[in-house]
């Protein structure tokens, strides 16, 4: 068959490209507000901010129906199995973004009650830095990782690796790329 | 452990066990003590010295016509980290018990390492949707220990940032009551209006949230060039679009019938379990800290405080609502009577010496370095400050042992307070009207759990 | 102010804030708090505790043996507008004061809170259990002696100098 006898235009493209980008312009975040940062991310998906622009406004309530959890404020010791309940909930290909100093850190909080840092408890992809970051480094951050899975690799299971659980806590995961947004446009 | 990613029985155990709080969850009815039922069930006991009547609740109730079911604490409608047990009948519930403590930060602990100088950095994130208030309050009662006074400008910045705020913290609270309810579009409106006082904010204190902007001794900054201008606009632009809302949700058949009637409360009731803010207002105590104890400059300016009547869903949304028409007036007459002056308090003590002199003199340098590193000691004593938030009497007790650190630290947070009431605000009512209630009470949790 | 006739307390007023101070010991204090209810003082506005480990010998009126746990009430009557501050002597090992919880309903939470983070025992509260920190926690995470529970801050793949 001739390629002239084709009634209508196509392109070519490697799956994997395909699936990249199908990923990258449709990724659902799960609400997973806990303090302060929580209504930054609030305001961000509202008005002035509209995260729509990047297809991600719709915040899903449901980790199952999620591939994106957004860290958004300090994670407390009483939440953290909390948190990786959640986490273990969420379909694969799933994402992490921490946001704010106290997800990422601990920030402020340097004490008995607050998880210092939330990639103890899950590998997390990007980190944005800020108390609370306002919404354009929430949207600095999230196109970071755009840019990362637009990049990245299709097959890899997060959940395959090695989840911590708090009971055996003490090799914490380290993720293979942590990714810290510096300021400034992204590349 | 079994292999994580395959969903066994154990497995589910396993994570169920981890994630559970044992006695301070809600119990089967036959494992719970009758006055802890009692108060599950919402009756606030003894209010007229009657010994609370275990015979008010169905003790026997068999377990097996009803259901206990878990909400939060991650879910869209608990306003944050808020995990409620309810026991269910159907659709009614019967019993309810708020289970909280998943944002515990603790700021109290935190506050006793921090100097007084530093202490509102840690304060201003209780609250997160009125960080002046809760600066306001905790630098109010570090200067009552110092003994010292506030200029006249910078207690109308003050007033009028809180007023500001006030105002922010009631259009979060009507975008969240409209999303529960499922008006979308409110959601985004006031979002939007939020953002010009966000604005505003930026510019006069160089963040929007946790501001840091009122200190012991004055604020951090002066007003910047051309507020009146920004404030005026805020003001017509908000005072306007109060009648949208209006048009929007007051007047709205689905919208009434979530909220007319729904979930009373009396003012015995309400004064009983001590709940303060639009949820005591609405029980038509006129009790409003800014009239009935005056602070800053209140009792200069004009303002109504608003009441309602029957303690329920509806008064207390038209309470928020009509609160920011009368902080729209309260800002208008600071806009009108704002004195010039210092913003901050010249006593040496707390305040660092001008930029422009520390380049030239040494001492001037010592004593700026002195006032950051080892911050400013205050007299032994101890200390009650409250003023009213959002959401209620903000309070802030603070002993000090005359270091620069404060002794302890304590905050009396009025979600943590109202958080109470939502047993017998639940009580009999159905499970949709349950999100209603937890809307109206507007808990913070940052602040519930601090 | 008038205190109520029959109310058994070391009274001090604060200069501070024009606040009365009261200094029950621990039997008194459930009946003065009585005594301030039926004089109308209406809620319970605030309630906490206090560790002065640090300083057991610190300055309280005649009278009061100071110990090392506070349980400080803060009182307000609507009706008068005023405040009033009960600051009862807990004990120094096992502090335990009666709970309020049957005067206001609205001290439950509060003296959950007291217990959990400093663990003073309320006698007769319905409830007693943690609320703030998770069930299996271990200590009182606000005592003096109770570290902070800081952790060193360390930088993974900290840029070189520059
Ligand atoms: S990073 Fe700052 S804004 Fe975000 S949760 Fe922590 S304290 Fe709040």
């Amino acid at each position: 068959m001739a390629l002239e006898d084709l009634q209508h235009n196509f392109l070519t493209g490697r799956l994997e490209d395909l699936v990249r980008w199908a990923r990258r312009a449709s990724v659902w975040p799960a609400t997973f507000g806990l303090a302060c940062c929580a209504i930054e991310m609030m305001a961000s998906g509202a008005a002035d901010f509209d995260l729509a622009r990047f297809g991600m406004e719709v915040f899903r309530n449901s980790p199952r129906q999620a591939d994106l959890m957004i860290v958004a404020g300090r994670v407390s010791q009483k939440m953290a199995p909390v948190l990786r309940q959640v986490y273990d909930q969420m379909m694969e290909p799933k994402w992490v973004l921490s946001m704010g100093v106290c997800a990422s850190t601990g920030g402020l909080f340097n004490n008995y009650a607050i998880v210092q840092g939330v990639d103890q408890i899950v590998p997390v992809d990007v980190y944005a830095p800020g108390c609370p970051p306002s919404p354009e480094t929430l949207m600095h951050a999230i196109l970071t990782l755009h840019e990362q899975i637009r990049t990245g690799e299709i097959m890899k299971r997060r959940a395959t690796g090695n989840p911590v659980h708090l009971d055996h806590a003490e090799s914490p995961w380290t993720p293979e790329v942590p990714v810290a947004v510096r300021l400034g446009t992204p590349k | 452990m079994s292999e994580p990613t395959v969903r066994t029985a154990e497995r589910l155990e396993a994570l169920t066990a981890e994630t559970s709080e044992g006695p301070q969850e809600l119990q089967r009815r036959e494992a719970t003590p009758a006055s802890e039922l009692g108060r599950e069930v919402g009756s606030v006991v003894r209010i007229d010295d009657t010994p609370f009547n275990p015979d008010d609740v169905d003790y026997e109730r068999a377990d097996d016509e009803t259901m206990i079911i878990n909400m939060g604490p991650s879910h869209p409608s608990t306003h944050g980290v808020l995990r409620i047990m309810l026991e269910l009948d159907g659709e009614i519930v019967l019993r309810a018990k708020p289970v909280i403590g998943y944002l515990h930060t603790g700021m109290e602990k935190t506050g006793e390492m921090l100097s007084y100088v530093q202490g509102a950095t840690n304060v201003t994130r209780m609250d997160y949707l009125s960080p002046i208030i809760n600066e306001l309050s905790y630098s109010m009662a570090v200067e009552a220990l110092l003994g010292i006074e506030v200029p006249e400008r910078a207690v109308w910045i003050r007033m009028m940032m809180s007023e500001l705020n006030r105002i922010s913290s009631h259009l979060v609270w009507m975008a969240t009551n409209g999303m529960d309810l499922g008006s979308t579009s409110m959601m985004i409106y006031g979002f939007r209006e939020r953002e010009l006082i966000l604005a505003f904010f930026e510019k006069t204190a160089g963040l929007r949230l946790n501001l840091n902007y009122v200190r012991p001794g004055g604020v951090a900054a002066d007003l910047p060039d051309g507020w009146e201008d920004d404030v005026e606009v805020i003001c017509d632009t908000i005072y306007e679009r109060t009648f949208e809302y209006d048009e929007l949700l007051t007047g709205q058949p689905i919208f009434r019938q979530r909220m007319v009637g729904v979930a009373p409360i009396s003012a015995e009731e309400a004064l009983a379990l001590g709940v303060t803010g639009p949820l005591l207002r609405s029980t038509g105590v006129p009790w409003d800290l800014r009239r009935t104890m005056p602070y800053l400059a209140y009792d200069q300016v004009d303002f109504d405080v608003i009441v309602g009547t029957y303690g329920d869903n509806f008064d207390r949304y038209a309470i928020r609502l009509n609160e920011i028409r009368e902080s729209v007036r309260i800002i208008r007459q600071c806009l009108e009577r704002m004195p010039a002056g210092d913003y901050r308090s010249q006593d040496p003590k707390v305040t660092p010496p001008p930029r422009a002199r520390i380049g030239e003199s040494m001492e001037a340098l010592i004593h700026h370095f002195k006032l950051f590193t080892e911050g400013f000691h205050v007299p032994a004593g101890e200390v009650y400050s409250a003023v009213e938030s959002p959401r209620g009497e903000h309070g802030c007790y603070i002993v000090s042992d005359g270091g620069p650190k404060p002794y302890r630290l304590h905050v009396r947070a009025p979600s943590f307070v109202n958080l109470q009431a939502i047993p017998l605000l639940m009580r009999g009512a159905s499970m949709a009207d349950a999100i209603t209630v937890i809307s109206t009470v507007d808990p913070i949790m940052g602040e519930v759990d601090r | 102010m008038e205190l109520p006739a029959d109310a058994p307390a070391v009274i001090t007023a604060d200069a501070l804030r024009a606040d009365l101070g009261c200094f029950p010991t621990r039997e008194q204090y459930h009946d003065l708090v009585a005594a301030f209810k039926a004089d109308g003082f209406e809620v319970c506005a605030d309630l906490c505790a206090v560790d002065y480990l640090e300083h057991a010998d610190r300055a309280l009126p005649e009278g009061v043996t100071p110990t090392r746990f506070e349980v400080v009430v803060n009182l307000l009557s609507m009706s008068r507008r005023e405040r009033v501050r009960i600051r009862v002597q807990a004990g120094d090992v096992e502090p335990e004061v009666d709970s309020l919880f049957d005067l206001y309903p609205g001290s439950e939470a509060m003296e959950r809170e007291a217990f959990d983070l400093l663990g003073v025992i309320f006698r007769s509260h319905p409830d007693l259990t943690r609320i703030l920190m998770p069930e299996d926690w271990e200590g009182h995470p606000l005592r003096k002696d109770y570290g902070t529970g800081r952790v060193p801050v360390q930088f993974k793949e900290a840029p070189g100098p520059r």
